[in-house]
């Protein structure tokens, strides 16, 4: 596995999340997540404009092996989604921290960067994961 | 497939390896109160021999009667070589295999299936089949709400032409995750949609139409389709399949095509049997596909570069995405599809559009007949296929039991569905000219 991207932040399912400059917040799976699942071949997309709660289903990832549902990190109201993933899945393997992004979210008032990890915690958290 | 049960030795050793001391152990998670140990109605075991004697008794009580009763499900000639073929040992089982069990040739009957579906529907993808027209109705509905996601209202609103059963059971599957079914206004004249009361704004998530409609009439499809898709909804078309030899596919209604086609198989080769089992057949534009629910089977090469058949998109289903599945209360019928397949087959389009055409000119026969006689008239104008819908001068019920003392089903009694006297007729091309005769004189002793 590559270094991780130092701006991001994890969570225990396997997510990342990005602060962007405008406020909004872009969430996607990481390559541990990718690569597990395999070559991915659909998306399923939430709609733009969707309230979605922490912890709630957000997207579904679906691979040759399965299909997972993906869960919101943090609640708030989806402000846009990767449509490219529609035609192109695997953008996620190849990039998953870049061109692979799923979501982009206007965090509601409950986003809390403390309760996620940093790329060094999350680094343990796999190490852990792979002893 | 054959079936091979367990011996006792089999079932003790895969206890062991489990640890389990008893079958009966493995279901302790059940709270008892919960558990019954006999069915109501159920009795109990019977010997083979008392089984066929039963049976025996049962099956004489149909008395074979001259049926002109259509209503939804259809008899046709069934060439002999259909069910001679689909009882074979490698096809005769009930049970659609799992992938790691499935034979390339049930694979391959499948895909057959699934290819003329989509020839005979017009549209781009099959599933490998659903229990029947009815529960395809709730899936197609459940599956637009699914695929049209903008659209919040659950609302789904049916053509008058509908079969209100279907309805019925569609609101018992559908009902409870959300989706209200509702109709569209009637022209009392035709008994098709009255375009001219249509509600726009509802908001519906999808509009149902028929082909022909449960009272025989022919739809203004095209129209109904469009107007569909400028409301933002699906449009699901129901559509008999002999029909279809004659009439346009669903998926070339209107400008765009349905969205999603489903109805009744049994007319492709599956006797009526007292009401089952038969198969409902679905049918997608390929944009909805991961929506679909049910088995689908692809066409694909393997390793070795060689043309196989493989169950695919699998994610959609049950025992990969267990509660996210598209459906868990569906299964194919696999029997049934193997004799629809065999049956298309056999005929070919020319024959099927023969058999049409057959079924067309003997209900014409039978309608001209029955409406020279004083107290039968149309119930509504139009063109139709091979069903008709007629009003009586009294009600139908009495009429319908006379003719039944000369072993004639002369007609599916549709007062209640009509709101007058009335009565739905057919004649499929299992009947002749005299077979036509006897009923249209009978129905003149009977109104005399």
């Amino acid at each position: 596995m590559s270094e991780l991207p130092g701006d991001l932040l994890f969570t225990n399912e396997h997510e990342w999340l990005r602060r962007e400059d405008d406020g909004s917040v872009s969430i996607g799976i990481t390559e541990h997540a990718a690569s597990a699942l395999g070559d991915l071949v659909f998306v399923e997309l939430p709609e733009v404009g969707q309230e979605v709660d922490e912890g709630g289903e957000m997207a579904v990832v679906e691979s040759v092996k399965a299909a997972s549902d993906v869960y919101a990190p943090i609640g708030g109201t989806v402000v846009a989604v990767n449509e490219e993933l529609a035609d192109d899945p695997e953008k996620i393997n190849a990039d998953p921290y870049g061109e692979g992004w799923i979501v982009r979210m206007e965090p509601g008032d409950t986003f809390d960067e403390d309760d996620l990890m940093s790329p060094d915690d999350y680094q343990a958290f796999l190490d852990e994961l792979e002893d | 497939m054959p079936f091979i049960p367990h011996t006792r030795k089999d079932t003790q050793e895969m206890l062991e390896a489990i640890g389990a001391d008893s079958i009966e152990a493995l279901f302790d998670e059940i709270p008892a109160e919960l558990r019954i140990d006999h069915l109501h109605g159920v009795p109990v075991a019977l010997t083979e021999m008392e089984v066929s004697r039963l049976m025996r008794a049962r099956a004489a009580e149909d008395g074979a009667p001259l049926c002109f009763i259509g209503a939804g499900a259809y008899e046709h000639h069934i060439p002999t070589a259909v069910w001679d073929i689909a009882t074979r040992g490698e096809y005769y089982s009930a049970y659609t295999p799992y992938q790691a069990e499935a034979s390339q040739g049930t694979l391959q009957t499948i895909y057959e299936y699934q290819t003329m579906i989509t020839e005979l529907t017009g549209l781009d993808v099959s599933n490998a089949s659903l229990y029947d027209g009815a529960s395809g109705l709730a899936e197609a509905a459940l599956m637009a709400v699914r695929t049209n996601r903008r659209v919040k209202t659950g609302l789904v609103l049916l053509a008058p032409g509908v079969n209100p059963v279907y309805e019925r059971v569609a609101a018992a599957i559908a009902g409870a995750q959300g989706l209200t079914f509702a109709r569209l206004p009637v022209d009392a004249t035709t008994g098709n949609v009255d375009f001219d009361k249509l509600d726009s704004g509802q908001q519906p998530v999808a509009v149902v139409m028929q082909q022909p409609t449960f009272p025989g009439t022919l739809e203004d499809v095209d129209r109904l389709t469009d107007w569909a898709h400028a409301e933002g909804a699906l449009a699901i078309g129901m559509a008999n399949p002999t029909s279809l030899a004659l009439l346009k596919a669903p998926g070339h209604w209107g400008g765009q095509g349905v969205d999603i086609a489903c109805g009744e198989g049994q007319p492709l080769g599956v006797p009526l049997s007292s009401g089952g089992p038969y198969f409902g057949y679905m049918t997608c534009k390929q944009q909805h596909v991961r929506q679909m629910p049910g088995r689908i089977v692809g066409r694909t090469t393997d390793l070795d570069g060689n043309p196989g058949f493989a169950l695919t998109l699998q994610a959609r289903e049950q025992h990969i995405r267990r509660s996210k599945a598209t459906s868990n209360i569906c299964t194919n019928q696999g029997l049934m599809v193997t004799a629809a397949t065999i049956y298309m087959s056999l005929l070919g389009f020319e024959g099927l559009r023969r058999v049409a055409e057959h079924a067309h000119a003997n209900t014409t026969r039978l309608v001209d007949g029955l409406l020279a006689i004083d107290g039968i008239e149309r119930l509504y104008e139009g063109p139709y296929f091979h069903e008709v819908a007629l009003r009586l001068d009294r009600p139908v019920a009495p009429v319908l039991a006379k003719l039944a003392e000369s072993n004639i089903l002369g007609g599916y009694d549709l007062s209640g569905f009509a709101g007058t006297d009335a009565l739905l007729v057919c004649a499929t091309e299992t009947k002749t000219a005299a077979d036509i005769d006897a009923c249209i004189a009978a129905f003149a002793r009977a109104l005399s």
